[in-house]
């Protein structure tokens, strides 16, 4: 796992279990620099918002540190921590107006009334939601209590924030606006983001690094670009896009190409990742938009015999669900250019792609 | 009718396609889902008005208006109606005595009539029954005969006593209600001290109601805390635990506080062996006030908790959590955040204990002794012995006004709609 110099948040060697039995977190080890923003990312029960959880300090780690500045917070009531944070379903007071809720973290420190309002409405003037200072929260849309969600855990200047799901409740065209926002503000005022979610276009829009949570362990920390095109393992090639596997076992190992033999018998040459040499059994990842539909078969690339099963237009590009060696999930998108194919169900073609495209990883 | 005055006053009225209003097409569209409607509550609404709000207007009409005098003496009524109250009663009046009290002799009436002076005016009950037996025996001019079967009947305040029975509508129960007297001659005069009782009593149930209810807030905050917090595995037994006395009769719960509490019982015996009391001067826990509020305490917990709890389940922990991620100590965010959200159900399980214990009865009868009786045990008394059903409809008119009252102070300062009972 990469290490960093002076990281701001460190988790070294983290565990953590809920009943004793189990592990939720096995062994975390992350480090996030000052002005990062890190996305935790996930199917639900792997352990992310647990992560998010301790270091919020609402959880303690059963094992391992967890360090803040070069500081052991294990300690240290979540109070103390000044850490900002936004809660999946807002967490707006109630009882309290709009303003009320951002002077809530500023009167807890103690600060004077004429600072208190200054902050508010500065920070309110951010999320343009200035207007709505006397509201209460049940009074605003979803996306707009979103806003002051995030206005709130910023007003206190915390160096760093937290967000839980944040945009989990919103409609789909409001979570895209809301992704650029908060990718904006995080860029504007370089605290350091720690963002939870299970969705991965949102981990890919608004992050530095993503670490890909499964089963208690970070299957791969990578930015954005590494981790869609050179997927380490198989759950993250699955988990993270669009995703076709085949099948098959390892025949030889040259230099970095691996021959393997598919289930239905081909023979393909694809990249050698992460699989365990000769002999051993390897699940092939081809992403849907690297794969070629052709009539001919073509010498530079590895091609197999395919036939349409199903065909969707979607405007942009078709796309095209094949049975290529016995896999009839096979999905290939074809760019909707003026020349394409006239793709047909049932016709008989060659699908190809280039052997970088082509990684062998380890089966599951 | 309104739908053609909604439609004169609007420019253009809005029709249905076939050209009539829309309104009435409205009308007539949702009039069968009406009746229907109108059907299902019906049968209730019935048994409701004929239960319950028909006997209590009854009841409270009796409040103000008793008529067994003047039906029962009719002479004597239209003549006490001339009368000024305050000069010696004259010829016509012991005239119409006589005759009233012959034909109460008759028809066996006398008793009633005697009850109901003795209301007014207590002492003169065997007067009117001695009296009536002996009336066969007067002769004109029966002033002078009536004074001679008995002397009191020239006592004047029997006279006034007399006049004002005779008036059917009376503040007089009222008046009494609040330890006042209605008389003939000086309107309202306050009850003299020694038996004045029923605003003591008045006060004692607010004091002992507003006690209770402090004391199930108190109890049962926490426990409803717990209830809305802890796992389910443990909530549901908690819940189990705080529901188990509404599966109990009221007479055995109450009961069972007279064994824990009384001179010989549980909680003295475990004083007395630790030392810090001794064996002859045991705690009078019981058949007192202490006695009373806490069997009511005990028993109006659940009123308390139920409506609690209902609103702090739907407080998502979240919030706490984001009050001290903010920076509020668990102390602070608890008053700050969590308590302020709870209110609803402090408002709601406050006037239900309130209003539940200030009618509170059997438990008082029960366990209160002499000063934990409350006003309720009293309108029992007038109803069950006295016979005073009157007085009893008085007192409970005033009890119902108190608690419209605080009803209505609840709506002004927290609002009804505020009220979250589950």
């Amino acid at each position: 796992m990469q290490t960093i110099d002076n990281p701001f948040v460190r988790f070294k060697n983290v565990q953590k279990s809920y009943d004793g039995e189990t592990l939720v977190v096995k062994d975390l080890n992350l480090d996030i620099a000052a002005g990062e923003f890190v996305t935790m990312l996930g199917p639900s029960g792997s352990g992310k918002t647990t992560c998010l959880m301790m270091l919020a300090g609402f959880e303690t780690a059963t094992h391992g540190d967890i360090e803040l500045a070069g500081r052991p917070i294990n300690n240290i009531p979540p109070h103390k921590r000044g850490i900002g944070m936004v809660f999946q379903n807002y967490a707006l007071f109630p009882h309290m107006t709009v303003g009320e809720n951002l002077a809530f973290p500023l009167k807890v420190r103690k600060m004077e009334p004429a600072k208190v309002e200054e902050k508010v409405r500065k920070v309110l003037d951010m999320v343009q939601m200035l207007a709505f200072i006397d509201r209460k929260p049940a009074q605003l849309s979803g996306g707009q209590q979103q806003r002051i969600a995030l206005a709130r855990a910023l007003v206190f200047e915390p160096e760093l924030v937290l967000m839980d799901e944040p945009l989990g409740a919103l409609d789909k065209q409001l979570r895209e606006h809301m992704q650029y926002e908060i990718k904006h503000i995080h860029e504007n005022l370089g605290v350091t983001v720690v963002y939870v979610t299970h969705d991965q276009s949102e981990a890919l829009t608004m992050s530095n690094r993503i670490a890909v949570f499964d089963d208690g362990i970070i299957q791969q920390l990578a930015d954005p670009v590494t981790l869609y095109e050179k997927p380490d393992n198989a759950f993250v090639a699955q988990f993270i896009g669009e995703n076709n596997r085949l099948n098959g076992t390892v025949e030889s190992v040259v230099k970095s190409v691996a021959t393997v033999k598919l289930d239905s018998g081909h023979m393909v040459k694809a990249l050698s990742i992460n699989n365990d040499g000769k002999g051993s059994r390897t699940m092939l990842s081809v992403r849907p938009e690297r794969c070629v539909v052709s009539a001919k078969k073509s010498s530079s690339m590895s091609m197999l015999d395919a036939r349409i099963e199903e065909l969707i237009y979607l405007g942009d590009h078709i796309r095209c669900r094949m049975n290529v060696a016995g896999d009839d999930q096979f999905i290939v998108k074809v760019p909707n250019t003026s020349g394409h194919l006239g793709l047909e169900i049932g016709a008989n073609l060659y699908v190809g792609w280039k052997t970088d495209d082509c990684r062998a990883l380890d089966y599951r | 009718m309104a739908i053609t005055d909604v439609n004169s006053s609007a420019e253009m009225p809005i029709t249905a396609a076939d050209g009539t209003p829309l309104k009435k097409k409205l009308a007539q569209a949702l009039f069968r889902s009406r009746v229907r409607a109108v059907g299902l509550v019906l049968p209730l609404f019935a048994f409701v008005m004929a239960s319950f709000v028909i006997p209590i207007l009854a009841l409270m009409w009796q409040g103000v208006y008793n008529d067994t005098f003047a039906s029962y003496t009719p002479n004597l009524t239209q003549q006490l109606a001339k009368w000024d109250g305050v000069s010696t009663p004259s010829e016509e009046m012991f005239a119409a005595l006589v005759t009233d009290l012959k034909t109460a002799r008759e028809d066996k009436t006398i008793g009633r009539i005697a009850t109901r002076v003795n209301q007014e005016l207590p002492g003169t009950r065997s007067l009117f029954t001695s009296s009536a037996r002996k009336v066969k025996k007067a002769a004109p001019p029966y002033a002078e005969s009536m004074m001679k079967i008995d002397k009191d009947w020239g006592n004047l305040e029997v006279w006034q006593a007399m006049k004002l029975t005779s008036q059917s509508l009376t503040p007089g129960f009222y008046a009494t209600a609040l330890d006042s007297k209605y008389t003939v001659d000086q309107g309202f005069v306050s009850q003299v001290e020694n038996r004045q009782i029923y605003v003591k009593l008045f006060w004692r149930t607010l004091l002992i109601s507003g006690t209770v209810m402090l004391l199930c807030l108190l109890l049962g905050y926490p426990v409803a805390y717990l209830l809305a917090t802890l796992p389910l595995r443990y909530s549901n037994l908690l819940m189990i635990m705080v529901l188990l006395p509404f599966w109990t009769s009221l007479l055995v719960r109450t009961t069972a506080w007279i064994a824990i509490l009384q001179s010989q019982g549980v909680v003295n015996d475990l004083l007395v062996w630790i030392g810090i009391t001794g064996d002859e001067s045991r705690f009078s826990l019981i058949y007192n006030m202490t006695g009373t509020i806490v069997a009511m305490t005990h028993i109006l917990l659940p009123f308390m908790i139920l409506p609690l709890y209902s609103v702090m389940k739907t407080i998502p922990p979240s919030y706490m959590r984001a009050a001290r991620s903010l920076g509020a100590t668990p102390t602070r965010a608890f008053l700050k955040v969590y308590m302020p959200q709870t209110i609803p159900g402090v408002g709601a399980g406050g006037l239900l204990v309130f209003i539940l214990a200030i009618g509170y009865y059997i438990t008082p009868a029960l366990v209160g002794g002499q000063d934990g009786q409350l006003i309720s045990n009293m309108i029992a008394y007038h109803m069950q012995k006295s016979l005073n059903w009157s007085l009893a409809a008085a007192l409970g008119g005033i009890l119902l006004a108190g608690v419209l009252l605080l009803y209505w102070a609840y709506d002004r300062i927290i609002g009804i709609d505020n009220m979250k009972l589950g």
